[in-house]
């Protein structure tokens, strides 16, 4: 598992879809790969009021990552020193062994070089001190990135917030 | 920097892939854009931007499939039949077919329009430069009503209060679709209110995304929210919960007001929008507790039905009646450069004198409760049909495709068709620049600077797009196709610009900023902090009594009522549907429908049908439907869904392309206002603005 983590605040989250764009301007990709996707589920009636799920699909990078097991070339390489699952587009074949391997289809086809490609959370950018494209330009900044534990979580702030106002300081409250 | 410079720079600019322009900021490395975001320089933009804005990367050099050189017709219009032409050829074949009109019937049978925002004041220059007073722009089928609305209560336009929702504590949407009818930092402070605990009404027959995140949600049916603004005063003026201090103060007509309610009961409402009673009372008191950190939102696009104007205008009302002006979370004047003490941009339209012609559509003279300003587009077509009261011979659309955005095509087209000449001035080819005679294809926003703009707000600021990378192909700026037909009629003098920069240094002359500085940010606000004005003495309404005139003198004098019963809409057959449309967050309109990667991610509009008419016609979800208009139909996959009222079908707008160089998008989906059939000069008395929700479609399963 890299040691990053990129957490998506699903309710702050409007399934602009911006993300998807920003990924594939960033890496120059044609149509048809899609390195991240964010999944609209919904809208289901949940009390009574429409509500949508947004799911954001980029690669999670894992520690056991079935696309570098099956990887005949080691064209997907876990990187040392952060764990990021790329892939070397020199060593690639474009075999597909790592398309069909990823349980949650996160490896990609680019027609344009008959290659796989995926996610690599823009390592190029983060060696530069920048955060991913997707979570640079989010629309709401629902995305954030960085290292785990150490992503600032706003889901608890804003739990315990609502959680204090409706049972301890009450309809009474001001200021 | 020149343009073509080696090396990396860094360009501000504005975003043109929609209407709101946000601001951004270019990387440009080698001549090459790439990388887009929004301007940090500007705090409630930061580095976001939309999906369309990021495409905007794959409009400059992805998509070949757009005017690359100017066009002139060689077939019948509308065959698609063209040869290219050099930009001198064109224009001079442009100018003289102008000259031709002039000569023969005078410049104010000139008539163009364009998409109206911040770069306006070129459009309307050039107009004025050659003599004519026809200028108009889109909103007939956006926000006129509102603006009309707005003028009546306050004697301020749409935009002349601003909406300061990231404060708020309660918002309140009538089909205003703040999460997919994108504005970059509307949808931020909307979600950072949301965040901050705020509550969100949203109230439309369809829940779009921006329901899913509301915290009331109603299903109101289609056409009638006139009835629930009418009974939400009754509740609140019988109740006394109205800001008592504020009104006294502010507000004249309130008595009357108050006896044109009377019967408007919560009870009576439900008959008509089907909210219950009881939800409509307890939502006011909500409201109540929370005022005035609360907004009605009285919309952009409300060109919807009759009596849109009167929607509008009651949600301004209820506005006014909690006090929710010039306060935090409530609405705030937009404050002008005069308000912060310097002097705004200069108009390129300064020196010119002011064409002496009445406007051909009425507006300000024959019909004086519409703002001549802009106009209503859709009287020109009238004009253009009965030659009353004068013939209009040439007509340029810029940026503007009324084909797409105004009902039925067909009917444009036989009005179109008695022109003499047909321009059209875009980055794309829209469904009117391939029924044109000549198109002359604009530079993309990251290939063109444009005039400045100054955007009133809290802090009023002067925004600026700069050129980042050279035309790929032979299209030009605006500024200076303009400038180039001026100088061929005759009116060159005021065009005698150069270089952009030129045009800026004339703009900013006086202001106390120059282009050195805005080049450096790209925004440069003129005042230091938020201007507030005084809530007790300060308020600058623009009406004759300075105060909000709950009864208009401005409606009065046209022979116009403040308060208008509410007329039910008309009874739908047991087969009919009324066709609702909207917008989804990947697409802007009709404009990015071929976008490479826009088209990528959605390139269809199913139509939503709710399960339970559905069912009687036999139709199951994913099914191909015919639907029909008299005279027309298409078909269209359904998409079954509780979430449309049963009186209603929904379309996104913008698909249907019937334009065959735009190879992605031809053919995909439907088109809505070909199914307005009949509805081109149906349009809300009151307000002006097209009545496009009153169109009414008919389902079929497809192959029967």
């Amino acid at each position: 598992m890299s040691k990053y983590y990129l957490l998506q605040d699903s309710d702050m989250c409007i399934g602009c879809q911006a993300c998807e764009v920003h990924c594939k301007t960033n890496k120059g990709l044609p149509v048809g790969p899609a390195l991240c996707k964010n999944i609209a589920v919904g809208p289901l009636a949940v009390g009574g009021l429409p509500r949508v799920r947004f799911v954001f699909m980029p690669c999670f990078h894992c520690t056991e990552a079935s696309c570098l097991a099956v990887c005949p070339t080691g064209a997907v390489i876990k990187r040392p020193s952060d764990g990021i699952v790329y892939i070397d587009q020199a060593r690639c074949i474009g075999c597909k062994s790592c398309i069909a391997a990823c349980p949650w289809g996160a490896c990609q086809w680019n027609p344009q070089t008959n290659k796989a490609v995926k996610c690599d959370y823009c390592m190029d950018r983060l060696d530069a001190g920048l955060k991913p494209a997707c979570v640079t330009k989010c629309l709401t900044g629902c995305l954030e990135f960085g290292e785990a534990n150490q992503v600032d979580d706003k889901r608890r702030q804003r739990f315990a917030q609502a959680l204090a106002e409706s049972t301890y300081f009450g309809e009474k409250a001001t200021g | 920097a020149n343009v073509a410079d080696p090396g990396k720079r860094t360009v501000y600019s504005m975003c043109g892939m929609c209407a709101v322009r946000c601001p951004i900021q270019v990387e440009v490395e080698d001549g090459r854009v790439r990388w887009l975001q929004g301007n940090e320089n500007d705090k409630a933009m930061g580095a976001s931007l939309c999906a369309k804005g990021a495409a905007g990367l794959s409009l400059l050099y992805d998509d070949d499939q757009r005017p690359l050189q100017p066009l002139i017709r060689v077939g019948e219009r509308g065959q698609g039949q063209w040869r290219q032409a050099s930009w001198d050829e064109a224009l001079d074949y442009v100018a003289q077919k102008l000259q031709k009109v002039i000569d023969a019937h005078g410049a104010k049978a000139i008539a163009l329009s364009d998409r109206g925002g911040p770069f306006n004041d070129l459009t309307k220059s050039f107009l004025k430069a050659i003599g004519s007073p026809n200028y108009f722009n889109h909103d007939c089928t956006c926000g006129r009503n509102t603006h009309h609305a707005a003028l009546s209560l306050y004697g301020l336009g749409r935009k002349g209060l601003s909406y300061d929702i990231k404060n708020t504590r309660h918002i309140v949407l009538y089909g205003r679709n703040i999460i997919e009818s994108l504005q970059v930092k509307e949808a931020k402070d909307f979600m950072k209110a949301m965040a901050a605990g705020a509550k969100c009404t949203y109230i439309d027959p369809r829940a779009s995304l921006t329901a899913a995140k509301a915290t009331r949600y109603w299903q109101i049916r289609p056409n009638t929210d006139y009835a629930l603004n009418l009974a939400l005063i009754h509740e609140v003026i019988y109740n006394e919960l109205y800001d008592k201090e504020f009104c006294a103060r502010w507000v004249s007509g309130l008595d009357e007001l108050k006896t044109f309610v009377a019967p408007y009961t919560a009870q009576w409402q439900e008959e008509h929008t089907g909210i219950p009673a009881a939800e409509v009372q307890s939502f006011i008191r909500e409201i109540a507790a929370d005022a005035p950190k609360v907004m009605f939102h009285a919309g952009w696009m409300t060109a919807r039905h009759m009596q849109s104007f009167y929607s509008s205008r009651t949600a301004s009302i209820l506005n006014v009646l909690f006090g929710a002006i010039e306060t935090p979370g409530g609405l705030i004047f937009a404050k002008k450069a005069a308000d912060a003490g310097r002097k705004p941009l200069r108009s390129l339209g300064e020196p010119m004198p002011k064409p002496v012609d009445q406007r051909v559509d009425g507006c300000g003279w024959k019909y004086s409760h519409f703002d001549a300003g802009p106009g209503l587009l859709h009287l020109l077509y009238e004009a253009m049909e009965t030659d009353q009261p004068y013939h209009v011979g040439a007509y340029i659309c810029y940026r503007h495709d009324p084909l797409s955005a105004l009902p039925d095509p067909e009917a444009q087209k036989k009005a179109l068709d008695r022109l003499d000449l047909l321009v059209a001035i875009d980055v794309n080819y829209s469904e009117t620049a391939w029924y044109a005679d000549v198109i002359l294809p604009e530079a993309t926003y990251l290939e063109r600077a444009n005039i400045l703009a100054l955007k009133d707000g809290a802090k009023p600021t002067i925004q600026m797009r700069d050129q980042a990378v050279a035309p790929l192909h032979d299209t030009r700026p605006a500024w200076w196709i303009f400038g180039q037909l001026a100088s061929r009629l005759g009116a060159g003098q005021y065009f005698n610009f150069q270089a952009i920069e030129d045009i800026w240094a004339y703009q900013l002359e006086g202001t106390g900023v120059d282009i050195a500085q805005l080049r450096q940010r790209g925004v440069l606000s003129l005042a230091d902090q938020p201007i507030m004005f005084d809530r007790a003495e300060g308020l600058k309404f623009k009406t004759p009594s300075g105060k909000i005139e709950l009864v208009s003198s401005r409606l009065s004098q046209a022979g116009i009522e403040s308060f208008a019963p509410f007329q039910p809409p008309k009874a739908l057959a047991d087969d009919e549907f009324r066709l609702l449309f909207g917008r989804s967050s990947v697409h802007n309109h009709a404009h990015t429908a071929n976008n490479p990667l826009l088209h990528e991610i959605l390139h269809d509009n199913p139509i939503w049908v709710h399960p339970r008419r559905a069912e009687a016609l036999g139709l199951a979800d994913g099914d191909e439907a015919v639907v029909s208009a008299p005279g027309y139909s298409a078909k269209a996959k359904v998409k079954l869904t509780p979430w449309i009222h049963p009186d209603a079908v929904f379309l996104l707008h913008g698909f249907g392309r019937t334009v065959p160089l735009q190879k992605r998008a031809f053919g995909n989906g439907v088109a809505d206002q070909r199914l307005q059939v009949g509805l081109l000069h149906v349009y809300d008395p009151a307000g002006g603005a097209n009545a496009l929700c009153e169109a009414t479609v008919r389902l079929a399963r497809a192959g029967k």
